[in-house]
């Protein structure tokens, strides 16, 4: 048997087992017991040509069907410019391993370093590390982190606030780490600052985890909150998605100890769900507690400024048990659409997605309340481009969702039965926002029109 | 007088009255190498014989410290923040925590330099 | 690659007013200033303009200070360095896929849904596993997820007495580490000299608070654990789990599966085994599989298949009543699924037939790299290995060259060095994995060239201590990074 991915030829295999000593193969498992060895092939269809595997993944591609994205909730539909993933799939970048070796590997640390730099400047925060796996890991390793730096101390406090999936997450973490999960009541939409400060009072708390723009899009304010956590001696953990930051008070601003959150919106396909990247970043004092891998520059032989991991001691190859976190692999080429992208992007372009994201959302907001289906959960709330509505139609709103998907739109996420968080950014055009209240008008009342032959097709689809 | 003894750890504590002086040796820093960083207790922890109360990084290593005898922490060596290297240069006169001791008679359980010394020598090979 | 240091940061090549990218107007007002003031940022970040081609340019160049497997071998040990095949990364890329948003209905996603279900039954059969969640978004996360899985299981039971894990003094270092971070305590077990799990040393160590024994095979030298029926046994009479990290599955393709071997939970990483690249350290994946009897235990959101009269056929399981011990989430939603559609494509293209030979081949690329160097690398385990094998050191160490000089001698050949000092059961350990995918001139020429360095370091020392001497960069000071860390480019005098 042959294959395009085994060089070996009879000949090959020959002159290999004889420089072993052996006859055939089958020695080389001499060592493994009988008994353990599997007698038969896989249960798995034999090798596929090249044809083949495309014919197989196009026929699972047409069994998807991607719609026009209103939705958001953690996962944002940004534009990935064309140089990002061109450059991305370089080997030299993809198929590098981790840079142990920074002698040749110098490609890789400089784009981390990068990354790190940029990072720290979105979030205003004086480092950063080199990824961690998605947001949601990021802020439970946060937590982790204030738990190791507040010593005796086994309780934190989430806001209400926070997007399910990332407390879900940091509840299995706390769960197994053996940490007191306390939750922040919200009230009408924002973290109750009462209600911490009570809860800070109890005392214990190693940190307090708090999210802006929240998960219901609303940019709340945390004035005093910084002081109040500090005076606790607790530490504060701010998450918000990446993008965002470049427009928003950052964590920093706000006097947080470590921000942590999500970098997927900056640049990188929604791709189902991953890869994505967490960013984590915090105060140069709590450097030695941050997880993952860090790139530092330094000087060679020569002189030259060159880059290298450093601080590998708070890692699990050298500290084992004792480590800051038992991260290995991180998000790695992420990384290096980040830096691509923020390149590209500036903080003029990041200005703008930002403007156009919050004009886009702002103006199908309005729109959808003129036509009575909808009105604002909180409207006296600030946000972004994300906000939640809730529906007044004469239908249930997950048949309205239903319709606008057969349409092929992806109208938002329902957080509750009569709640949709919605999302716009600035892929969003003006025709797609306008066809979307439009459906909004047409598909709220009961009466909703035959979908064969009764509104002409193109007037509904996106 | 103060008395130097060491533990099979490699930390050695100077006594005097009822002062104990606590780091690493020089055959310790040896092995370790560059020292970039200490992990020090603070002001006012407890410390208990053979427990683990701090670490010594070098760039490709970490070393936890082991207390040779119980005490209270009375300071911890600022210098050592902002000049880990100290400890490469003059280990047992950079000591790296500073304890009133608690029960001296966990001295007995150490050894003098000489016993030390030999313990090193069995270590190597 | 290229010899000659490119070293620029992009912010050097940044020049105010300069733009490097394009947006659409979409004709609504702007709100920003609308916004209270007091919530948005003071100033602006301090980000790059450049223009597309300074950008394309300085990527471009910076790549080429760079090695990757397309550039050349890589023979380090427990990574497995194999080729990535570039029909995944196209199928990986089909906007059919790169565009669905998490939240997009099971009717729309059912190529995805069956994509990963697909792939998780594949898994279920190359690991002898009842179940595979796909979710992990690496080895460690899995290691840390299987732990959790095994906790729980544990919990179920009303046992709450298991609070400590059995790892191998030669174990990664990820083992111990996600032990901690699932809150369990991590009691070491001796080795044999050949690498193996001394079973009269673990025996002794079994008792009603073990949660779990964390192993691989073959194990960290490249010896298989024949010991390993033995050990099921009395792990599971104490009434412990045993847990199989994955990252030395390669020669096991085609020869045994570790759920065969009594192993209950296991973890695989797919950016080793089944060829999905590394990416200069990420993203991975670590599929967390169990027997018969634990997949209630694996984290949420799962992917069901109904029967062949629902429609649509594949749905999503966020835990139910029926699974009140599910672990929760570890991952936002089913981890890094364009990793796992690059997995897919690997094991479609290798067939049954292929994954086959795959470990065989790995296995003899191995043995026939350390017959050919033995005689002038000590080797301190004289037996037949799996798909990697470990050196300590040179075999005449008395010019005093140290594994770190050949391996910083290697580079200079254009060969990236193998694993250095691990595992930590030898001084100078130098961990040698050749993979299924490299040819016999490849690995005849990486002989060759370790051949000339032992007679290098006996010959002209000074040479390879001084190593490496041919590449971009040169011995950068590690200790000043450590000692004074300069991790931003604010920070750069």
């Amino acid at each position: 048997m042959t294959h395009r991915y085994f060089p070996h030829t009879p000949e090959d295999i020959a002159a290999m087992l004889e420089r072993c000593n052996m006859k055939s193969l089958d020695e080389l498992y001499s060592d493994v017991p009988e008994s353990l060895k599997l007698k038969r092939d896989y249960d798995l269809q034999p090798q596929m040509s090249e044809k083949e595997v495309r014919d197989f993944f196009e026929e699972l591609a047409v069994r998807n069907q991607p719609l026009t994205c209103f939705a958001g909730a953690g996962f944002y539909d940004h534009y990935t410019p064309a140089v990002v993933q061109s450059l991305a799939s370089r080997s030299e970048f993809l198929t590098a391993y981790t840079p142990y070796q920074p002698e040749i590997s110098q490609g890789t640390l400089q784009y981390i370093f990068e990354y790190q730099s940029m990072m720290t400047q979105l979030t205003g925060m004086e480092v950063s590390n080199a990824s961690m796996y998605d947001g949601t890991t990021a802020v439970a390793e946060a937590m982790l982190m204030a738990i190791s730096h507040a010593r005796k101390r086994n309780r934190v406090l989430v806001s209400a606030t926070l997007n399910p999936i990332y407390r879900e997450v940091i509840d299995t973490y706390a769960r197994y780490h053996g940490v007191r999960v306390d939750t922040i009541a919200e009230k009408d939409g924002v973290t109750d600052l009462d209600t911490m400060r009570e809860m800070l009072a109890d005392g214990d708390v190693a940190g307090v985890i708090v999210a802006t723009p929240n998960f219901y899009g609303i940019l709340e304010d945390y004035t005093g909150v910084a002081d109040m956590v500090h005076a606790a001696k607790a530490l504060l953990i701010m998450t918000a998605p990446a993008s965002t930051l470049g427009v928003i008070r950052t964590p920093g601003e706000w006097g947080a100890d470590i921000a942590a959150g999500e970098a997927q919106s900056l640049g990188m396909p929604l791709n189902f769900g991953g890869p994505y990247l967490g960013y984590i970043c915090c105060s140069k004092a709590l450097i030695r507690k941050l997880p993952g891998r860090i790139v530092g520059a330094t000087t060679d032989a020569d002189g030259q400024r060159v880059f290298v991991l450093t601080l590998q001691a708070r890692e699990q190859h050298i500290r084992r048990d004792k480590a800051t976190s038992n991260i290995c692999s991180n998000q790695g080429l992420m990384a290096l659409y980040v830096a691509m992208y923020l390149s590209l992007m500036g903080a003029k372009g990041l200005r703008e997605v930002n403007e156009l994201s919050a004009a886009g959302a702002h103006y199908l907001a309005s729109r959808l309340v003129e036509t009575g289906a909808f009105e604002l959960k909180y409207p006296d709330r600030p946000f972004l481009n994300e906000f939640v509505v809730r529906f007044k139609g004469e239908v249930k709103l997950a048949d309205f969702v239903e319709v606008c998907n057969s349409c092929g739109c992806l109208p938002g996420v329902m957080i509750s039965e009569d709640e949709l968080l919605v999302c716009v950014t600035e892929t969003r055009t003006k025709e797609e926002i306008d066809r979307y209240v439009w459906r909004a008008e047409t598909f709220s009342k009961a009466t909703v029109p035959a979908m064969n032959g009764g509104v002409a097709a193109n007037e509904m689809s996106n | 007088m103060s008395k130097t003894y060491y533990s099979p750890t490699h930390e050695y504590v100077t006594v005097d009255g009822n002062i104990g002086y606590i780091g690493i040796s020089d055959y310790a820093q040896h092995a370790l190498g560059n020292v970039v960083y200490v992990d020090m207790p603070e002001q006012g922890d407890d410390l208990e014989a053979g427990e683990e109360f701090g670490a010594v990084e070098s760039v490709k290593a970490a070393s936890d410290l082991f207390a040779p005898v119980s005490g209270a922490v009375i300071e911890s060596n600022e210098q050592l923040i902002d000049n880990p290297r100290l400890i490469n240069e003059d280990a047992m006169a950079n000591w790296i925590v500073k304890i009133e001791l608690t029960d001296p008679s966990e001295l007995e359980n150490l050894m003098d330099e000489e016993a030390y010394r030999a313990h090193c020598e069995a270590e190597k090979h | 690659m290229n010899k000659k240091y490119y070293g620029k940061v992009i912010f050097e090549l940044s020049r105010p007013g300069r733009q490097g990218y394009s947006l659409p107007s979409n004709g609504c007002d702007d709100v920003l200033p609308t916004l209270p003031a007091g919530l948005l940022r003071q100033n602006a970040p301090q980000l790059p303009e450049v223009d597309e081609l300074t950008a394309v340019r300085h990527y471009n160049n910076m790549s080429t200070n760079n090695f990757g497997v397309d550039t050349g071998f890589y023979p380090l040990g427990s990574c497995t360095m194999k080729y990535n095949p570039k029909i995944n990364e196209e199928m990986a890329s089909l906007p059919a896929f790169t565009s669905l948003h998490p939240f997009q209905p099971s009717a729309t996603v059912q190529g995805a849904l069956e994509a990963y279900y697909t792939l998780q039954r594949m898994l279920c059969e190359i690991g002898g596993m009842a179940e595979f969640t796909l979710n992990p978004y690496a080895g460690a996360h899995g290691e840390l997820t299987g732990l959790m899985v095994i906790r729980a299981y544990h919990e179920s039971r009303g046992d709450t007495k298991r609070t400590k894990v059995i790892v191998p003094d030669s174990a990664h270092g990820t083992n111990p580490a996600s032990a901690a971070v699932a809150g369990l305590k991590v009691v070491e077990v001796k080795s044999l000299p050949d690498g193996t799990v001394d079973v009269n040393a673990l025996r002794p160590l079994l008792d009603d608070t073990i949660a779990a024994v964390m192993m691989t095979n073959p194990n960290t030298v490249g010896i298989f654990e024949h010991n390993i029926p033995e050990i099921a046994e009395i792990v599971h009479a104490c009434g412990a789990l045993l847990y199989y990290d994955g990252a030395n599955l390669n020669p096991l393709l085609g020869v045994a599966r570790p759920g065969d071997m009594g192993f209950d939970v296991m973890h695989i990483n797919l950016h080793k085994t089944f060829s999905t690249p590394h990416g200069g350290g990420g993203p991975g994946a670590g599929p967390v599989g169990v027997r018969a009897g634990l997949e209630q235990f694996l984290p949420n959101p799962r992917v069901v298949k109904h029967s062949g009269d629902d429609d649509p056929l594949f749905h999503l399981d966020f835990g139910t009543e029926k699974a009140p011990h599910a672990l929760g989430r570890i991952s936002s939603w089913l981890g890094n699924f364009a990793v796992e559609l690059r997995a897919l494509a690997y094991i479609l293209s290798l067939g049954s037939d292929g994954l086959k030979l795959a470990g065989t081949l790995a296995t003899l690329n191995a043995n026939y790299v350390k017959e050919s160097l033995r005689d002038l690398y000590a080797l301190p385990i004289d037996r037949v290995c799996k798909h990697e094998f470990v050196f300590d050191g040179l075999a005449d160490k008395s010019t005093g060259v140290t594994t770190l000089n050949v391996a910083k001698r290697l580079l200079d050949h254009g060969f990236h060095a193998p694993t250095i000092y691990f595992p930590l059961l030898f001084h100078e350990s130098l961990m040698i994995e050749p993979t299924e995918t490299e040819s016999k001139e490849t690995l005849d020429e990486f002989i060759a060239v370790m051949r000339d360095i032992a007679r290098e370091a006996a010959e002209d020392p000074e040479t390879v201590k001084n190593a490496p001497l041919e590449t971009p960069i040169r011995k950068p000071d590690d200790t000043a990074a450590a000692l004074n860390p300069v991790v931003t480019f604010a920070e750069l005098d």
